[in-house]
């Protein structure tokens, strides 16, 4: 049961992770300052590396508990 | 020839020479730096003004004269943009009054500053204390420049080492209603973007009275009915929000977790989140 909960809110977190990184790109492409520009796009690529992490982990938890996939 | 259509056809001769010849002068002699420039600024304006109604004098007189006065000024000009000398001589050296916070006597007597006339430049300056000026000098113009010591100027980001989020000069993109197309290029958006922006805030461009974008691609709208109120640009703080929410998460699950691993990858992510954060908080900021 424990797992089951913390394998969905591993996902909503990456979830969220994906919005903030649509809307880091979103910033880099409007900003018109090339330094804000920078840090906007450096972050992104950072967060970028945090999905790929979770999403890793959410692939391990679902290997381990095939019955709560796709959730 | 009647006086009264002699007089109209020279007004009109003098206003079209006049015109031209101001745009030419340029505009440092709105400027007048100095008296020099001050004085034939006049002097043009009152040949005009004498060859227009004196109908005795010839028209070319004037002509002649006016363009002696602005010729001159252009070709002393010139000469001193190349020439230092005769810069100092035509436009004249600033004069320092005050220095490490002493008042400089001989000089302001040199000026024929009086100190009452110092004083009441220095509080027009919002400066009351001598004392409080580091350095002080009188401009070829006639103004006090001052530079206050370092503890009484006012505080800035610097001093306190605090960092801040660099901007961009605002663009301009809708006015009395209507786009303007020059400004939106230039910050590299386009039509359909402002719409698209207008629908997220509810309002369409009929209504906007006058609508500009900052240097984060923020839109901001006034709008010609005051008592709607408009939602101020929400992108910023919901994304710094939810950075936050989801650094706190991964902490959450590092203390969750049994795998060794996983514990390990969770921290080293929340730790780059944390960092992330501390980067993108004074951009992102907007008070």
């Amino acid at each position: 049961m424990l797992k089951m909960t913390v394998a969905s809110n591993v996902k909503q977190c990456m979830v969220s992770l994906k919005s903030a990184k649509e809307t880091l790109s979103n910033l880099a492409l409007k900003s018109s300052d090339e330094q804000t520009k920078r840090t906007f796009h450096e972050s992104m690529i950072e967060v970028e590396e945090i999905i790929s992490d979770l999403q890793r982990r959410i692939g391990q938890l679902e290997f381990e508990e095939p019955q709560y996939k796709g959730k | 020839m009647l006086d009264w259509i002699e007089i109209i056809v020279r007004s009109c001769i003098f206003l079209i020479i006049l015109f031209l010849m101001t745009k030419w002068l340029g505009k440092k002699q709105l400027a007048e730096l100095s008296f020099f420039e001050y004085v034939v600024g006049i002097t043009i304006g009152a040949i005009a003004a004498e060859v227009t109604m004196g109908l005795e004098r010839h028209i070319v007189h004037g002509i002649i004269a006016m363009s002696i006065w602005t010729l001159f000024p252009i070709v002393i000009g010139l000469i001193s943009l190349k020439n230092k000398n005769v810069r100092n001589f035509v436009e004249g050296n600033t004069t320092i009054v005050i220095k490490d916070g002493k008042v400089l006597e001989d000089n302001l007597k040199k000026e024929r500053y009086s100190i009452d006339e110092l004083l009441e430049e220095l509080r027009s300056k919002d400066v009351f204390q001598v004392s409080d000026v580091e350095y002080a000098v009188i401009e070829p113009n006639g103004s006090v420049s001052v530079l206050l010591k370092k503890e009484n100027q006012p505080l800035t980001a610097k001093d306190l080492q605090l960092k801040v989020r660099p901007i961009k000069e605002p663009q301009t993109v809708i006015m009395d209603g209507q786009v303007l197309n020059e400004p939106l290029s230039t910050i590299a958006l386009n039509r359909g973007w402002l719409y698209e922006e207008l629908e997220k805030i509810g309002v369409s461009v009929d209504n906007v009275f006058l609508g500009q974008v900052d240097s984060y691609g923020q839109l901001t709208v006034d709008l010609y009915e005051d008592k709607i109120k408009v939602p101020s640009p929400q992108e910023k703080p919901l994304l710094l929000a939810s950075l936050k929410k989801c650094q706190a998460d991964l902490e959450l699950f590092s203390l969750l977790t049994e795998s060794k691993e996983a514990k390990k990858m969770y921290n080293q992510n929340s730790q780059k989140l944390d960092d992330i954060l501390k980067k993108l908080t004074p951009v992102l900021n907007d008070s």
